[in-house]
């Protein structure tokens, strides 16, 4: 059964047999395009691969490949990429990739009571085991340090086992999934309304980019065009919450090399961010203002002049921090060339956002494949660097900010009048697929969803930037100092909700 | 040199933090005056609150980062974020309680010497919110640990976090 699926927008998805998902599995590994997500159902499994030009048609395509009997050759055998992906699909659905080099469950820490709870039949969860397998290291000399899950600041939870020679890590293991909600079992059946509620919660930090993903993916499942107001409506919350993020990055970053002046400033210039938000949508974090067909607020004359006053505040604040930043030498010590990720790592990983584009991976999905609305008609550039390290990350972020804030005051000159909403009629009496993209402040969010006939949700994966990015962490931080990994880790900043689902 | 700069324009300048009372949010200097007078009251000078992530969006946790910086500076009032909960008079946790942090917020309130208070943070602390029902979560933080206040939000803002602290210290 090969042939392309109707209904799927605004990429084709395409049924492939067993042989067509090796070639694609096979063309991954030899970095011929890029693995954007791998994800499950109860008989059959997708893959959406990201071909930025090499070939005669760049563009995205998602592979699927029925597997009635629940197994299907393992990309992770050629694609290490793939190998949490496929643990999570072996956890939530008991689906079998075959050949897998690494077959422990991620996100199921035998608590839930239920063992693949979104195949068709979820089995009576297995007897409860604390003993997680961690890779064994040998060697003399070497101690381990758990970390976590609950950590000293105030921040997402995880557990890291370091494995030291002396102050040395000789290895870092990641063991994630504390935050597993169900999220996706959620999902199943829930009306628009409630789905597009979930997914603004997927990530709290990157609840507006979640929210444009999402109302993307149903609009292109519906054949629906928002209007042109709320469109530039959702970029200027994008790149508020860019900025918001970024400040706080930038501020905390350096906190974590004992440098408390710049968070103190940053975490100030993040509040007036906030706060402006507040004042100009009802929400600090901009939560559900996107929705599907358009965007739940508008904005009136004061909120533009709030927005004119936080730019010009913040215009003339930022550049002085920059400038300290970049003349302290005690703190940049601690950031050049500490915890580097190497640009082919980022390829082969498809890292997004300042992890991937301080390693010389440009991709960003505002600009990529012609980018989406309105940053089609936007000018604005994607800084790269290519040095990798805690320094890079730093100055990927102060650039992106710098852009933001180019972004945000095009927008309000620009900003077309009109109507911020349509209404949906999402009971298209016929199932209807789709997907989108869009650029959150630590990369690309991937939505993809199928809506039954009623309009409700069948199914809907979210791909969080995270999935990317965490394993580069557990190399960048390899023959550093473990005084060191806050540092490396803040300047990653990946999310664990996002990742956990 | 820059530095320097820096340092000089802070000293020249009004200072950041909204004093009691800010000049643009008369509600928050209110709370702040209570807060500091009730949190001396019951215990001595400080406040100390140890966070718990069970399962958050992260969007609670952005909001109570929110409390430490210039604008808030929840410090002066005595209250302040701990890195231990052995240090901890308060645990804040936030998040659905998903069933693989179970353990881990029984053994951080274990750890938690006594008198202890639990504030349960955010809707989902409440009863699971959006996330209720779900295989993967307990549902509200009451389920696993008890619970002395609840803040309501999605997420809280800090004003209203700071508020909760009050109602919590004025409790009898």
């Amino acid at each position: 059964m090969t042939g392309t699926v109707t209904h799927h927008r605004p990429w084709p998805r395409r049924m492939v047999d067993m042989a067509g998902w090796e070639r694609a599995a096979e063309r991954l590994a030899a970095g011929q395009g890029t693995l954007l997500a791998l994800w499950g159902e109860p008989d059959c499994v997708h893959m959406a691969i990201l071909d930025e030009g090499a070939s005669a048609s760049p563009g995205i395509e998602v592979l699927s490949l029925a597997c009635p009997d629940g197994r299907f050759p393992s990309v992770g055998r050629v694609h290490a990429a793939a190998i949490r992906l496929e643990r999570t699909m072996r956890d939530l659905f008991g689906l079998d990739p075959v050949g897998l080099p690494d077959t422990r469950p991620w996100l199921d820490h035998g608590r839930w009571g239920v063992a693949a709870p979104l195949s068709a039949v979820p089995r009576p969860g297995q007897e409860e085991s604390s003993a997680y397998p961690f890779l064994p290291v040998e060697g003399e000399d070497l101690h381990e340090v758990p970390v976590g899950p609950v950590h000293a600041g105030i921040i997402e939870p995880g557990h890291f086992r370091f494995t030291c020679d002396g102050e040395t890590v000789v290895r870092l293991e990641e063991r994630l999934g504390y935050v597993h909600k169900g999220t996706e079992s959620l999902m199943r059946g829930a009306d628009l309304d409630r789905a597009a509620r979930l997914a603004a919660r997927t990530s709290g930090d990157s609840t507006v980019a979640y929210g444009i993903a999402f109302a993307r993916a149903v609009e292109a499942a519906l054949g629906l065009e928002p209007p042109p107001r709320a469109v530039w409506l959702r970029a200027l919350m994008a790149e508020l919450e860019r900025l918001a993020n970024h400040l706080g990055d930038f501020g905390a970053i350096c906190n974590d090399a004992s440098f408390v002046l710049m968070l103190a400033h940053c975490a100030m210039l993040r509040e007036r961010v906030l706060r402006t938000a507040m004042a100009c949508f009802g929400h600090r974090l901009m939560m559900d203002r996107v929705v599907p067909g358009g965007v739940a607020c508008d904005l009136d004359a004061q909120g533009v002049a709030a927005l004119r006053a936080l730019l010009a505040e913040i215009g003339k604040r930022f550049p002085p921090l920059v400038n300290l930043y970049d003349n302290t030498a005690s703190l940049l010590d601690r950031t050049v060339t500490t915890g580097i990720v190497k640009p082919e790592l980022a390829r082969r990983f498809g890292a997004g956002g300042h992890v991937g584009r301080a390693a010389g991976r440009a991709f960003d999905s505002r600009r990529a494949l012609g980018g989406y609305p309105p940053y089609d008609s936007l000018r604005f550039e994607v800084p790269v660097l290519e040095e990798g390290d805690v320094n890079a990350r730093v100055w990927i972020r102060i650039r992106e900010i710098e852009q933001s804030l180019a972004l945000v005051a095009q927008i309000l000159d620009t900003l077309p009048d009109g109507p911020v909403r349509v209404p949906l009629s999402p009971a298209t009496g016929e199932t209807r697929e789709g997907m989108a993209l869009a650029e959150a402040f630590r990369g690309d969010v991937f939505v993809w969803l199928r809506l039954d006939a009623e309009g409700r949700i069948a199914r809907c994966h979210l791909r969080d930037p995270s999935w990317f990015q965490w394993p580069l962490l557990e190399a960048a931080i390899e023959d550093n100092i473990i005084a060191d990994f806050p540092l490396c880790n803040k300047s990653f900043n990946c999310s664990y909700s996002g990742h956990d689902l | 040199m820059p530095m320097r700069k820096t340092f000089l324009e802070g000293l020249l300048r009004r200072p950041a933090t909204e004093r009691p009372p800010p000049l643009d949010d008369p509600e928050l200097a209110e709370l702040g005056r209570k807060l500091d007078a009730a949190a001396r009251q019951r215990l001595g000078r400080s406040l100390a609150i140890r966070e718990v992530d069970a399962g958050s969006c992260n969007g609670c946790e952005l909001e109570i980062h929110a409390l430490n910086n210039a604008f808030h500076d929840l410090e002066r009032f005595g209250v302040h974020f701990v890195a231990s909960p052995r240090h901890a008079d308060v645990l804040f946790v936030t998040g659905p309680v998903t069933k693989n942090m179970r353990e881990a917020l029984e053994r951080t309130w274990r750890a938690t010497p006594d008198p202890k208070w639990v504030v349960a943070v955010g809707d989902c602390a409440i009863d699971g919110g959006l996330f209720a029902g779900s295989y993967a979560c307990v549902g509200g933080v009451s389920a696993v640990v008890p619970v002395d206040l609840h803040i309501r939000g999605c997420p809280p803002t800090p004003t209203q976090l700071i508020k909760g602290l009050l109602t919590l210290l004025q409790a009898p």
